[in-house]
């Protein structure tokens, strides 16, 4: 999230699109009905079904699974039809008036650079034209028909009303209202808000989807503003701080990537991190991302990483692929390429697409390790539990560990929620029976490990036998000494220009600003840099004061970055330095710097007529509407279908889904066509069970407790099947027995002049757990993943659906 | 953290509850009935705050758990409500959150660790040496036998593919931070979480 869940009270207009919240989200969702009740804010939502949030609704627009681009493209080209963009906003804070270098095109449905035998583009056209200094020429007249504005216009040209319907299966009445809602925000003092989550990112588009909508809040003026920005409401307790921490297998903490193959030495690797500004006088943060790579290479290795050593740089692990993500794993290990897999709470064979091919991926393994507090479905997945999984133990010869764990209440530690605050919790009671924490388990492993290289030898034992390691508990660290860790210390006494010592050796620092490349400050996680200070621990604050009631509370735990509660804020006001909305201003200049409710995320002291832009982190210092070489498919967002779609791509037949998708050959083979299976299904959550844990709690098995699908009174009708009735749903990876409930919420499309009937798959079932035994959701979906992150795409797929007879037992 | 608001509501509610079940002629009965029942729940209980472990609103929790935290009393975790200072959920929890009790306290929840052999049908408890011994002897084996030190090409690339992690997503950042160390040190390249899903 840009904002705070309270800011969303805040907002004129609140759209949940690509989520639930109601549903999902409900504490968080109160803050929505605030905004209608004390805001009169209007909520719109465009979803495929009629879901909780949308009886809340003041608007609800249906749209068919997987056309999201179709529908933004198409609120992108009415308002710039009716000139409904905050003038001042767009010209200053965006590359709207950068120009982009001949060269650039797109044409049936590909952008120019597209290498049909790899599936991806070589992407130097997406760029802009430079000057002799290297700077991006501008045009501010937006006369220049190269100019993003103008290329960008005539990119969303196609996406009529008329398109939009045809594609997205919304009545273009609907998608008028929806668009003219939007429009009213482009007032400098009032604000949309843009919520949502999964049914956004589970999509072969999936960031696709995120970038229109982020580059409409752009044109409306509402992000870093009160009440608006890009808001993505995370799925689990911790997985912001995951992602903050880097637990991805190209990322380091603090959003610092994982070295290439091509980049050999660390020269090569911080030759393509400069991140020099492309326009004069830009802050370009990420200038200093060697102080931060070398702050973190001394708070692993210590004293072992010099400079001489280049700060030990050939000691992180380097990448001859982009990603090895979870789908990529399991590809590996469905073809004999993996040994080993550790499941540290995460249930896969429920989670990941195609669960056949999970199953069968992992009886390839020779050992296999799940650390739970629950006994998960991926620790059995060698056993027979009849059809929900049918495996013959005797023909697997996985080794498996099932580790006990603790669980939230019995462990301290810092959780980082949707706004980016680290709240520190603490332990309740002990852990039952033998059930150890995750960093005893981790701490274990590692000292087997260490003791076998040190006394054995082995492969390459450097970085492992130079790990600092320097807790006082060593076998079980105190989670608030692997905190300071990340919080980072000097190293030297750190002193200002005049000698002084601002700083002496040993000391943990205020933030990342007194970070050094040096090799004189540590920091494991530059971002997480003042959560735990001289003065403490700052994410245990509990100060619940909150200036003007705006919805910030800034002495309430601690967010990253810098305790900073809206990012991007300095967006938040004009180019004098005053709000645009005087009512709810964040910061604003006052002569000599910028004061207001939270941190600015600009120099404190920076005058607003030195024309340096809001977005500091960008080279360019401006938002992007053109997002040069960011994304894999394209710098602006253009409509694909789903990789099982029920139709083909009326924009452009010839390229239907995503071009620069990854599509392994046996997951390729596995993708139904419209013929065999002629209903689009989706699959999500309900507000009674979280993911597939509370099916082991008795009040949540009780509430929901047994596997079904949603399905229309048409379809239902048309079916034969009846309320409260068996159904096989089937797609071509597998099929699941289960009840149906016949409802009116799904009504059927009118996609390109057919109706197309859309099913709904509550995922939460499997066989472990106090609910009825059930097959998954995931036996059904597809394994392709979004082309940038490779978010598996649960939101649209094909299946088939017949009435069933009861099934035995 | 420390300061006990149930224990400032138990003086200040009962009070209260005793004084207006009077004006409507419970008579002593009721009001002694009203100042015991509600209070005695949690008089006993320590009062820890804590965070749900389920989505990422991140609704405040206090947790109430018998014993007082001396060096030879056990913790029983006894009741959990929403916390009512926190600045997002104040004191409200939806239908997870407030059954928070039953998934820490779930007949599912793992006591031992377990190992099941290669072909055998069933799970063998087994003890926490044994259990980290043998993953540690099997890691090394994998590493040793496949790290890739140098590619086709000649450059140091000092990475391990056979052998891979799924790190959690509600486990804290600290957990996440050391498990970061160990896995990298280690040169492990097949590592993703549950961002994704």
């Amino acid at each position: 999230m840009t904002n705070t869940w309270q800011d969303i009270k805040n907002a004129n207009v609140v759209v949940v699109m690509g989520g639930n919240a109601a549903e999902a989200h409900p504490c968080g969702f109160k803050w929505v009905i605030e905004a209608k009740i004390e805001n009169n804010a209007k909520l719109v939502v465009v979803d495929p079904r009629f879901t909780r949030t949308a009886s809340v609704a003041d608007m609800y627009a249906p749209i068919r699974p997987g056309t999201d681009i179709a529908f933004l493209n198409g609120v992108i080209r009415y308002l710039l039809e009716k000139d409904a963009i905050q003038h001042d906003y767009v010209r200053a804070f965006t590359n709207a008036s950068f120009i982009v270098k001949a060269g650039f095109g797109f044409e049936g449905g590909l952008f120019t650079g597209y290498d049909e035998a790899t599936h991806s583009y070589d992407k130097s056209s997406w760029e802009y034209d430079f000057d002799d200094q290297g700077f991006a020429k501008i045009d501010d007249s937006w006369q220049d028909p190269r100019c993003v504005i103008n290329l960008l216009r005539k990119h969303v040209d196609r996406y009529t009303p008329e398109m939009v319907s045809r594609i997205c299966g919304t009545p273009q009445d609907k998608f008028l209202q929806v668009c003219e809602l939007f429009a009213t925000t482009a007032a400098p003092g009032k604000a949309l808000t843009s919520l949502f989550a999964l049914g956004w990112t589970q999509h072969s588009v999936g960031a696709q989807n995120i970038r229109t909508m982020a580059m409409v809040q752009l044109l409306l003026g509402n992000i870093g503003v009160a009440g608006g920005g890009m808001n993505a409401l995370r799925g689990h307790s911790n997985i912001q701080g995951l992602t903050d921490v880097g637990l991805l297998s190209n990322q380091m903490p603090g959003y610092l990537s994982l070295p290439r193959d091509t980049e050999a030495t660390f020269q090569d690797y911080m030759s393509t991190r400069q991140f020099k500004p492309l326009r004069p006088g830009q802050t370009s943060y990420y200038q200093n991302y060697r102080k931060f790579l070398v702050s973190f290479q001394k708070a692993f290795f210590g004293a072992a990483a010099q400079a001489d050593n280049d700060w030990a740089y050939d000691w992180l692990p380097k990448l001859d692929i982009p990603l090895y993500d979870i789908i990529k794993a399991f590809e590996m290990m469905a073809n004999g390429e993996m040994n080993g897999y550790i499941c540290q709470g995460f249930n896969p064979l429920q989670a990941f697409p195609d669960k056949g091919k999970i199953r069968r991926a992992l009886g390839k393994l020779k050992f296999l390790v799940t650390m739970d507090p629950l006994d998960t479905e991926t620790s059995r997945f060698w056993e027979n539990f009849g059809p929900q999984n049918p495996s013959d133990p005797a023909s697997i010869q996985t080794e498996v560990f099932q580790l006990p764990t603790t669980c939230f209440a019995e462990e301290d530690g810092s959780l980082v929620n949707s706004a980016r605050w680290l709240q520190w919790h603490w332990k309740a009671a002990d852990a039952p029976a033998e059930a150890k924490s995750d960093i005893w388990i981790m701490a274990g492993l590692f000292h087997r490990l260490r003791e076998m290289y040190r006394k054995d030898g082995g492969a390459f034992p450097d970085p492992i036998l130079n790990l600092t390691w320097d807790y006082t508990n060593p076998t079980e660290p105190d989670p608030a000494d692997l905190a300071k860790d990340m919080n980072g210390r000097a190293l030297a006494d750190l002193k200002d220009a005049t000698g002084t010592v601002t700083t002496p050796a040993g000391k943990l620092l205020d933030g990342f600003a007194q970070l050094r490349d040096d090799g004189a400050t540590a920091s494991g996680c530059w971002i997480f840099s003042g959560c735990y200070t001289e003065q403490g621990n700052q994410m245990a604050r509990r100060d619940a004061t909150d200036p003007r009631e705006q919805g910030i509370a800034p002495n309430w735990a601690w967010a990253w970055p810098a305790n900073r509660r809206i990012l991007y804020n300095r967006a938040s006001a004009d180019l004098e330095g005053k709000a645009w909305n005087p009512d709810k201003p964040i910061i604003e200049w006052n002569g000599s710097r910028w004061v207001g409710i939270d941190v600015p995320d600009y120099g404190p002291t920076t005058k607003p007529a030195d024309g340096v832009g809001p977005f500091i982190m960008n080279a360019e210092g401006v938002g992007r509407l053109f997002a040069r070489d960011q994304m894999v498919e394209g710098p602006f967002p253009e409509h694909y279908e789903p990789l099982e779609s029920p139709t083909e791509n009326v924009l452009h037949p010839k390229v239907s889904s995503n071009p620069a998708a990854r599509v392994f050959a046996d997951d390729r083979a596995a993708f139904g066509t419209a013929p065999d299976f002629p209903y689009v299904a989706t699959t999500y959550r309900l507000t009674e069970h979280f993911h597939f844990w509370t099916k082991h709690a008795l009040i949540n098995a009780i509430l929901q407790p047994e596997e079904f699908i949603e399905i229309g009174e048409a379809l239902a009708k048309e079916k034969g099947i009846e309320q409260g009735g068996w159904v096989r749903l089937a797609s071509k990876r597998g099929f699941v027995v289960c009840k149906a409930y016949v409802t009116k919420r799904i009504r059927p499309l009118m996609v390109d002049g057919k109706p197309t009937h859309v099913i709904g798959v509550p995922i939460h079932w499997g066989f472990t757990g106090q609910a009825r035994k059930g097959y998954g959701a995931n036996t059904l979906t597809p394994s392709v993943g979004d082309a940038n992150t490779q978010t598996p795409e649960f939101k649209a797929f094909l299946v088939n659906v017949e009435k069933a007879g009861t099934p035995v037992a | 953290m420390n300061l006990s608001r149930r224990g400032f509501i138990k003086l200040t509610g009962a009070t209260l509850a005793g004084s207006s079940l009077g004006a409507l002629g419970f008579g002593f009965a009721g009001c002694a009935l009203a100042a015991s029942v509600r209070p005695f729940k949690l008089t006993a209980t320590s009062e820890t705050r804590n965070t749900c472990t389920y989505c990422s609103v991140a609704c405040g929790i206090l947790i109430y758990s018998l014993g007082d935290r001396a060096k030879n009393a056990k913790s029983d975790i006894i009741h959990i409500e929403g916390d009512p200072d926190h600045p997002v959920n104040r004191g409200t929890l939806c239908p997870k959150g407030s059954a928070l009790l039953d998934i820490v306290h779930a007949p599912t929840r793992l006591k031992f660790p377990q190992y099941r052999a290669p072909g055998s049908s069933e799970f063998k408890q087994v003890s926490w040496d044994f259990a980290l011994d043998r993953i540690a002897t099997l890691m090394k084996q994998d590493r040793d036998a496949n790290f890739i030190a140098k590619n086709a090409a000649g450059s140091t690339v000092n990475r391990w593919l056979t052998t891979g992690m799924l790190a959690a997503s509600a486990s804290s950042s600290e957990t996440s931070y050391l498990t970061w160390k160990v896995v990298r040190s280690l040169g492990m390249v097949v590592f993703d979480n549950q961002a994704r899903v």
